[in-house]
């Protein structure tokens, strides 16, 4: 990859992306063969909101490849807390590490942070914006499972917030993918996104119901429906209960139909598709660590 | 004499801006940062008759001449408008206003969310669409009423 920092998923190009793809299949062959990689690099992790998984993955990634990492710690002890402003934190953050992996609960944060240091920065979710290493993970699995061409995608959940959903249909529009958004009209894709899918010529269509689209679909990626995201239960409920499927839901879908979540889910893909050849979220949350390899190997 | 000229008299030395759309003129004043503490003659003309735009707005600034960079803000919110530079009563040179490809420091971002919106040490950046404006830091694009987004100075 030619870039100093990952941003957001419209910096990828397709060579890009199959170049950090092509190297993870090769740390995922064998995980403990690069320990000699990248020996004395440390990898500051700064998250101002938690996430327990990206940051496991990423500091696994790290000391994978021979590394280690610093961790700012939560943001309730930091000083954060204290009013200290993003650019400063990222300026001392500098001075002690080789990367930054930063999550923030702002959009751009991630975009104003590499304005102010010269090491790498990988944007690990930036509010309701990107989650850009997800999607290479994302994509690694899609190539895993569907291969990356002539693909028929299905996104359903929350696609308004959902940072991950935004920088996976970006992504897609590299590839021959046929794209179709399956939402609430409350929380269809924010116009931003719709925007740069446009300008891209992408083949995209916006559902409020799966049935229309499932039977053609290739990749289902569902996306968890947040509570706080609606002003009173019920009317969670109402809607969360329409996005939810389990194995009867499948029925119609193609035997080959791989079915993603970026994971935490609560309830929006039933257990019993767990042990269908359907499920692959666990396979692409495992998939986080070489696909995070990859990357920070490119970058570092 | 009309009644568009009395209402707005002539100057001397200065910029008249014609064509703005009809009651946005204090929103062109608050792009040029004019709000009459500097002791300049303003004179705003609003919804007067227009061929071209039905009503529109009227704006001369005395002994004050526009920069580019200040055109190109203003053709967010007044994109027909034309400049007149005034210079001993007669008009010495007329422009349109052109958009420009980016505007930094002068719009803030609708999303609260946003970065540039809180306590940090950055000038906001907006892209300029041909229908709007987008926050180059959170990608939020803004079509209609740009006007609204001018940081107070
Ligand atoms: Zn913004």
């Amino acid at each position: 990859m030619r870039h100093d920092h990952l941003i957001g998923a419209k910096q990828l190009s397709r060579a890009d992306i199959e170049s950090v793809l092509d190297r993870a299949a090769e740390f995922d062959a064998d995980p403990t063969a690069f320990a000699d990689a990248h020996p004395d690099a440390l990898l500051a992790l700064c998250f101002f909101e938690p996430s327990t998984r990206t940051k496991m993955s990423f500091e696994t990634a790290i000391k994978r490849l021979g590394g280690d990492t610093v961790d700012m710690g939560t943001v309730e002890s930091s000083s954060v807390k204290k009013g200290e402003s993003l650019a400063d934190t990222m300026r001392v953050v500098e001075g002690y590490a080789d990367g930054i992996v930063l999550r923030h609960p702002s959009e751009g944060a991630a975009r104003l942070a590499a304005e102010f240091v010269d090491v790498p920065v990988v944007n690990a979710g930036d509010g309701a914006g990107q989650h850009p290493s997800q999607t290479l993970l994302d994509l690694y699995t899609i190539r895993e499972n569907a291969g990356l061409d002539d693909l028929t995608v299905g996104v359903m959940g929350d696609l308004k917030y959902g940072r991950t959903v935004h920088s996976l249909a970006g992504a897609l529009t590299n590839f021959d993918a046929r794209m179709h958004f399956i939402s609430p009209d409350s929380l269809r894709l924010p116009r931003n996104v719709r925007f740069d899918l446009h300008e891209s010529g992408a083949v995209v269509k916006e559902h409020t119901d799966l049935d229309a689209v499932l039977e053609e679909l290739d990749v289902l990626y569902v996306t968890r429906i947040q509570r706080e995201r609606f002003p009173d239960e019920s009317e969670y409920r109402a809607v969360a209960g329409e996005y939810r499927i389990d194995a009867e839901t499948l029925n119609d879908a193609r035997d080959d139909l791989t079915v993603m979540h970026p994971l935490p889910r609560v309830d929006e893909i039933a257990p019993d598709i767990d042990d269908t050849d359907h499920a692959r979220y666990f396979e692409q949350a495992h998939n986080g660590v070489p696909v995070r390899m990859a990357l920070l190997d490119s970058m570092l | 004499m009309t009644d568009t000229e009395l209402r707005v008299s002539k100057i001397q030395d200065g910029t008249v801006i014609d064509h703005i759309p009809g009651g946005t003129a204090l929103h062109v004043l608050a792009v040029l940062g004019i709000d009459g503490s500097g002791g300049e003659e303003v004179s705003v003309g609003m919804n007067v008759p227009s061929d071209r735009l039905g009503r529109k707005d009227i704006v001369k600034v005395e002994d004050r001449e526009l920069s580019a960079d200040e055109v190109d803000v203003l053709s967010l919110i007044a994109p027909q408008a034309s400049i007149n530079i005034i210079r001993d009563y007669e008009v010495s040179e007329k422009s349109r206003v052109s958009r420009p490809t980016e505007v930094v420091g002068v719009l803030s971002c609708p999303n609260v969310n946003c970065i540039t919106t809180g306590d940090e040490p950055v000038d906001s950046v907006f892209d300029v669409l041909d229908d709007g404006v987008r926050c180059r830091y959170c990608d939020t694009i803004v079509r209609d009423d740009v006007a609204s987004l001018i940081e107070s100075t």
